[in-house]
């Protein structure tokens, strides 16, 4: 029992190593690119602002999919399969894999947006994300 | 040495096609999906349909273009690109031995290329008979695509009618 409850703390631990380090780098990344001054504000006014779909006229924001609230599960606006919780707090494999990470904001921000974030908006809904 | 040996054999041996009591092997309608960045990248956003689905040209056409995945960006790294790409056409449709991946590409001309499963001739057939409102008027189904809604044991590879489950309806026999 005793070395169960060790293994989670352990495990915990490292998933919280990895997100600190997998942030840390990205947001250094993004400064190297020209952005600062991230905001957890800014992000999450962003994650929360609606954009119309150019083909299909539907109004999406990253809320559509995954929530204002990020403690809860979402849900693929398409096939409607659940989305695990994208605070880190509650999900703990949030933001531990930059090539995750970057794989999701070219797929999500193209969907969403219809463009690629700037480095800018990446850092600010990582900010975000990770409070 | 050995136990990476003996793994393999496990691992073989719990992949080989399930014999029943009566002697008859009824083995899976399509082989499961086993391959783990297939798993990883596709199955994040719904189900993982298996290779035998689609013949190989239809996995191939698709791949191409993961921008416009049926209206959502699915784009890949370009490894990850290249191997589900290998593992969808290597156990195609029209490659693999299991019994609805070999009517699947029986059904099919030699110049159709479809990108959805549900345009393939067999799998149409299949579901002539649905009324639409089981199905598009479903909320809890929606799509034909959405295999998993009503075959309990697609996600293993098992359409068999006897584990058919229609959301608000129950079984369907034909």
């Amino acid at each position: 029992m005793k070395r169960a409850a060790t293994l989670v703390l352990i495990s915990l631990f490292t998933a919280a190593a990895a997100r600190a380090a997998t942030v840390d780098e990205r947001l250094a990344e993004y400064r190297s690119q020209g952005a600062k001054n991230f905001s957890a504000q800014a992000g999450e006014r962003l994650w929360n602002k609606e954009f119309t779909d150019a083909r299909t006229g539907d109004r999406r924001s990253c809320a559509t999919c995954h929530r204002a609230n990020l403690a809860e599960t979402g849900k693929h606006a398409e096939t409607g399969k659940p989305i695990k919780p994208m605070k880190p707090a509650v999900n703990p494999e949030r933001l531990s894999d930059a090539k995750k990470v970057e794989k999701w904001f070219l797929r999500n921000c193209k969907w969403t947006y219809g463009r690629e974030c700037t480095a800018q908006e990446k850092g600010d809904i990582l900010m975000f994300i990770n409070q | 040495m050995l136990s990476l040996r003996l793994l393999i054999l496990v691992a073989a041996a719990s992949a080989a096609p399930a014999t029943f009591a009566d002697g008859w092997d009824r083995g899976p309608d399509v082989a499961p999906v086993t391959n783990a960045p297939y798993q990883q990248e596709c199955a994040s956003c719904h189900m993982a349909y298996q290779p035998g689905l689609l013949p190989a040209r239809s996995w191939q056409r698709l791949m191409g273009d993961l921008a416009d995945h049926f209206g959502d960006n699915a784009e890949l790294a370009p490894d990850d690109q290249t191997a589900i790409t290998t593992f969808l056409t290597t156990h195609a449709a029209d490659r693999a031995p299991e019994k609805r991946a070999r009517k699947i590409a029986a059904s099919l001309r030699s110049g159709d290329t479809p990108l959805r499963i549900t345009d393939t001739p067999y799998i149409k057939s299949k579901h002539r008979e649905l009324p639409a409102r089981l199905v598009t008027g479903n909320p809890r189904v929606k799509s034909l695509a959405q295999c998993n809604a009503c075959h309990t044991r697609a996600e293993h590879g098992s359409y068999s009618e006897s584990q058919i489950d229609i959301p608000g309806y129950g079984r369907w026999e034909d």
